[in-house]
């Protein structure tokens, strides 16, 4: 028995471990369980990979062990800082972050494969390996850099139109596909087009990810989180290492279905979101201009804490706008004060609501929404023409009814809340622009329907103020 | 431009005082007659108050927009000669004026062609597309809502006991019996009615779709499966089968003979089908009281008389009173005046006092039945949403009638849906295909990491599949985390003897811990967040 084989050993053990706790994270019952189940597997790799290391290595023990405890002493510092100091709103940012360092540790980890063994054991196989794994890596890296400032605002959230811009990317494929042959050719010399291919696949992923809006980002973040998954799987082969491939296919594979969901719950196929520049398509332009959608009803807090004080049965949609102005909290608070007086408040979520996959989820639990309270668009969509009122705080295509009635529109076919059965609606807005889409929203236009502009969390806290 | 609400007669007025306002406010000048909302109990002075003028009638009738409730027969029989400016009634109405009113123009084809003759633009309210832009103008499912209330109204001061059951110091009483038969807007109105004076209320219909509603409203589905049809394309019922109508026909015999207070609403395409015998009602107990509310299509019970009150020979009582809406003058009206001053709304974009309605507007073009000399009844069918579900074919004016303005049809794209497994199919067979060829053209060892991959991919896909939406961020940090295991392969490579090398392992470990750190910690405390409400929340989920 080497340490070769204990150490493969324990890989398996770790694999397993990985694939219990995505199980367990299925279920809110199970999912704590999951959490520390996937732990216990990173330890467990963790440890066996040090003692690998260790017994591989080719300086002096000590010096490697110092540099893989600087290493993890960093890392642990740093991820422990932000995990405790992020705010849920910013979740997205964070998830966008934490995906580039993933593609930039893959493009590091294949250039010092290459550097290691240049024309190593593998040959030609090895090398295809080591250009697959940069060449992922770096579109995650720049893809998920983008992200995460379309997200956290440091970048403008629009798509940008480059001219061309499918060609563009064709032509980046194009060219990575020459530098490979160039790259087998080379054998030893095979840096340059190495390199080359490095700088051509970054601006790739940050070219790909420009081109989608803001809006789209759900998609995008869990597309980078597949790419990040089979960044580390080709890096596995690479390195020829199975836990690294059955971990990034499990990373890449799930990932994948997240943005599946994602476009299915906008009615979008996946090609059109990747390739971006929503909502320019010269179809829009023609059906946003409804001349004919009359005029809005405006209300006021006292208003709607009258209408609630009255509502038996209340349900309230959260969308982006809830995230932005922070409303989360006073929102709770009115749900809390709402359910004492033994009105029936339920949150309705559209699966596209914010910017990340169950955002929205996320922000209730952290203001410690029971999550019983907190249902999917299916199981609620059903319960609107025997509610009172529904809150609809910042939230807009989701909400639209033009996804039901108007076969022209933009969003058609796309499933919405259907919060216009419901006796009353109340939708808090900061104007009465458009929404991500740019489709102007009949809802706010029916007779059942009451604006309340300004800013969502002193409108909520004014009416939990009136209550 | 001006309004004119002229007095036509009966209790309903198409415009309080409160939709007066509203017009004004559009930027129209409103005349309103003498006492056309006396009726209603909207005193003269309340509608000058609002900001218009109170005319005699004749006056009212010569403005060039016109409102009344219910357009009246008169003016077919007078003839297309017969225009008197100044004169009372509809022949005061001027060559061009527009009329705004409840027409039923399927039944009254003469009436459309005397207005059409006349140069007069009408719009009616009866006849609103059913889409949902358009539901702010429908007057019928506002005025069965009505009408189903009415219906109980009427039963409880015919019965001679309380619905509710009542305990008292010289003993108690049951509850009343309710059933209702046929759940529309009307019966669902009904049953709320029913049930909040406190009666047990059983319903049934042929649909059963709606018995989800019917329970929503706090009453008892009656099943016969045997009678249950399809669920329906387009929400509305159609006629039943022998089979069908006789199962339904059991049905209603053994739930009538055992209650206090019927409730009929059925209404298929227009016509009111027969649901209660006179043997039905022969087996029922003396003092009981029917309502029909089909009474205007013929009636669904065998001894309705339209309009009357109907003794039967065990001393049922039997309404087919036919102006169930124009019993509630208030509200009626109020519905009514919201709907006119919805329209008038709609063809004022610019709030400058000129009506001007789009005739290309699908919602505008339905309600037209007559302009510039022609008549436009019936209109092209209006695409709803679905081409699952077309629109019916005629339009009924019976306030009974079916309309559950929440079944709109919902346009999902079923059929891009439905290929979605072809699709798939086609793409992992290309998947099989290249991975196929991948492995046969690797090196041996690979081939052991290909099957690993293929394995792991499945298995990823099966698990991720059942994770629920809420969880999505977690899962998303989580498996993020996970993806930090790239760490191994930095780490491995730190002990390598070239610094070079060593270097960019050492960064590439340093972000990847970071992500192991991080993604753990986060999705640690992001879990710690979600919690179970108090068990006993009523959502039970």
């Amino acid at each position: 028995m080497t340490v070769e084989s204990m150490v493969q050993a324990v890989y398996l053990v770790a694999a397993v471990l990985f694939v219990l706790s995505l199980a367990g994270l299925s279920k809110q019952e199970t999912a704590r369980r999951g959490v520390l189940l996937g732990m216990t597997g990173m330890g467990l790799a963790l440890a066996a990979t040090v003692a690998l290391a260790l017994d591989r290595s080719e300086r002096p023990v000590g010096q490697t062990a110092g540099l893989i405890l600087l290493v993890l002493v960093v890392g642990a510092a740093v991820g422990t800082w932000r995990a405790r100091t992020v705010e849920m709103t910013q979740m997205p940012e964070l998830i966008a972050l934490l995906h580039s360092f993933v593609g930039a540790a893959a493009v590091l980890v294949g250039l010092g494969s290459y550097l290691s063994e240049p024309a190593g054991s593998g040959g030609a196989v090895h090398l295809v390996e080591v250009f697959l794994g940069v060449l992922i890596g770096a579109v995650t890296f720049t893809g998920s850099v983008v992200a995460f400032g379309k997200l956290s605002g440091r970048l403008r959230s629009s798509p940008l139109m480059l001219p061309g811009r499918n060609w563009l990317n064709l032509a980046a494929v194009v060219a990575c596909g020459g530098l490979l042959w160039w790259f087998l050719a080379a054998g030893t010399a095979g840096l340059v087009p190495l390199l080359l291919m490095t700088v051509v696949a970054l601006a790739l992923g940050w070219h790909l990810v420009a081109a989608i809006g803001g809006g789209d980002m759900p998609v995008v973040v869990s597309m980078l989180n597949s790419y990040s998954g089979w960044a580390a799987a080709a890096a596995g082969f690479m390195l020829g290492n199975d836990l690294l491939i059955i971990t990034g296919a499990l990373v890449g594979s799930s990932g994948a279905i997240l943005s599946y969901l994602m476009c299915r719950a906008m009615n979008r196929s996946f090609v059109s979101v990747i390739l971006g520049g929503f909502g320019t398509g010269p179809g829009v332009a023609a059906a946003g201009g409804d001349a004919e959608q009359g005029t809005h009803r405006e209300t006021t807090a006292l208003e709607v804490a009258d209408r609630l004080t009255a509502a038996r049965s209340v349900i309230v949609v959260p969308g982006y706008g809830m995230a932005v102005a922070k409303a989360q909290y006073p929102v709770a608070d009115l749900v809390a004060r709402l359910t004492a007086r033994g009105t029936v408040v339920r949150f309705g979520i559209h699966p596209v609501a914010g910017r990340l996959p169950g955002h929205m989820n996320v922000l209730l639990a952290e203001a410690k929404v029971p999550y019983d309270q907190v249902l999917g668009m299916d199981e609620i969509n059903g319960d609107f023409g025997s509610t009172d009122v529904v809150l609809v705080i910042g939230a807009n295509d989701t909400v639209n009814p033009a996804a039901q009635d108007d076969p022209a529109s933009p969003i058609a076919g796309m499933p919405v809340l259907e919060v216009w059965q419901a006796r009353e609606v109340v939708v808090f807005k900061r104007s009465m622009a458009t929404g991500y889409a740019g489709v102007q929203n009949p809802l706010f236009f029916r007779e059942n329907t009451a604006m309340l502009f300004g800013d969502a969390k002193d409108q909520v806290e004014l009416i939990v103020q009136a209550l | 431009m001006r309004i004119g609400i002229p007095d036509d007669g009966g209790p309903l007025v198409p415009a309080t005082p409160t939709t007066t306002a509203r017009l004004v406010g559009l930027g129209y000048d409103v005349s309103v007659a003498t006492g056309a909302g006396a009726g209603a109990g909207f005193p003269d002075t309340a509608y000058e108050a609002a900001g218009a003028v109170v005319v005699p009638d004749g006056e009212a009738w010569s403005a060039d927009v016109v409102a009344i409730t219910r357009a009246p027969d008169v003016l077919a029989a007078s003839g297309p000669a017969g225009l008197r400016p100044g004169a009372r009634g509809p022949d005061g109405l001027r060559i061009g004026a527009v009329l705004i009113a409840q027409i039923a123009p399927a039944a009254r084809p003469d009436l459309v062609r005397a207005l059409a003759n006349r140069g007069v633009t009408a719009f009616a309210l009866d006849a609103v597309p059913r889409i949902s832009r358009a539901q702010s103008l429908d007057v019928l499912s506002a005025l069965s809502n009505v009408a189903g209330y009415r219906a109980v109204v009427e039963a409880a001061a015919e019965f001679g006991g309380m619905f509710s059951g009542q305990v008292t110091a010289a003993g108690t009483t049951p509850p009343a019996n309710v059933f209702v038969i046929g759940a529309g807007v009307a019966g669902l109105a009904a049953i709320g009615a029913a049930g909040s004076l406190g009666a047990q209320v059983r319903a049934f219909d042929v649909r059963p779709e709606v018995a989800e509603q019917i329970e929503s409203m706090g009453a008892t589905v009656v099943r016969a499966d045997d009678a249950a049809q399809q669920v329906s394309a387009d929400g509305y019922a159609s006629a039943l089968t022998t089979d069908q109508e006789a199962a339904a026909l059991r049905a209603y015999a053994v739930e009538t003979a055992a209650a206090d207070i019927v409730v009929t609403t059925a209404l298929v395409r227009g016509t009111a089908p027969t649901t209660i015998t006179a043997e039905m009602v022969a087996n029922m107990r003396p003092g009981s009281v029917i309502v029909d509310l089909a009474a205007p299509g013929g009636g669904n019970c065998e001894l309705t008389v339209p309009g009357e009150r109907v003794v039967s020979a065990n001393g049922v009582v039997v309404l087919g009173y036919t102006d169930l809406p124009d019993r509630m003058p208030r509200h009626t009206s109020e519905l009514l005046g919201t709907a006119v001053a919805n329209l008038v709304q709609l063809g004022t974009p610019n709030r400058d006092g000129r009506l001007a309605l789009d005739p290309d507007d699908v919602v505008v073009r339905g309600m037209t039945v007559a302009a510039r000399g022609e008549v436009l009844w019936p209109p092209p069918p209006v695409a709803v949403s679905a081409p699952a579900s077309p629109v019916r074919p005629a339009s009924a004016v019976e306030p009974a009638e079916t309309a559950p303005g929440s079944r709109q049809a919902r346009p999902t794209g079923a059929g891009s849906r439905q290929a979605h497994p072809a699709t798939r199919a086609v793409l992992l067979g290309l998947g099989a295909v290249l991975a196929a060829l991948a492995v046969a053209a690797s090196p041996a060892d690979q081939v052991a990491h290909l099957t690993v991959l293929a394995l792991a991919v499945v298995v990823g896909f099966y698990v991720i599949s059942h994770v629920s939406h809420a969880l999505h961020t977690p899962l998303m940090s989580q498996t993020n985390a996970i993806s930090g295991i790239i760490l191994v392969g930095g780490m491995l490579q730190i002990g390598s003897s070239d610094p070079v090398v060593t270097t960019l392992a050492v960064l590439a470990s340093a972000v990847a811990s970071i992500n192991i750190f991080g993604g753990f910690l986060v999705t640690h405390r992001m879990l710690g967040m979600f919690r179970r409400g108090a068990p006993t929340d009523g959502s039970g989920r």
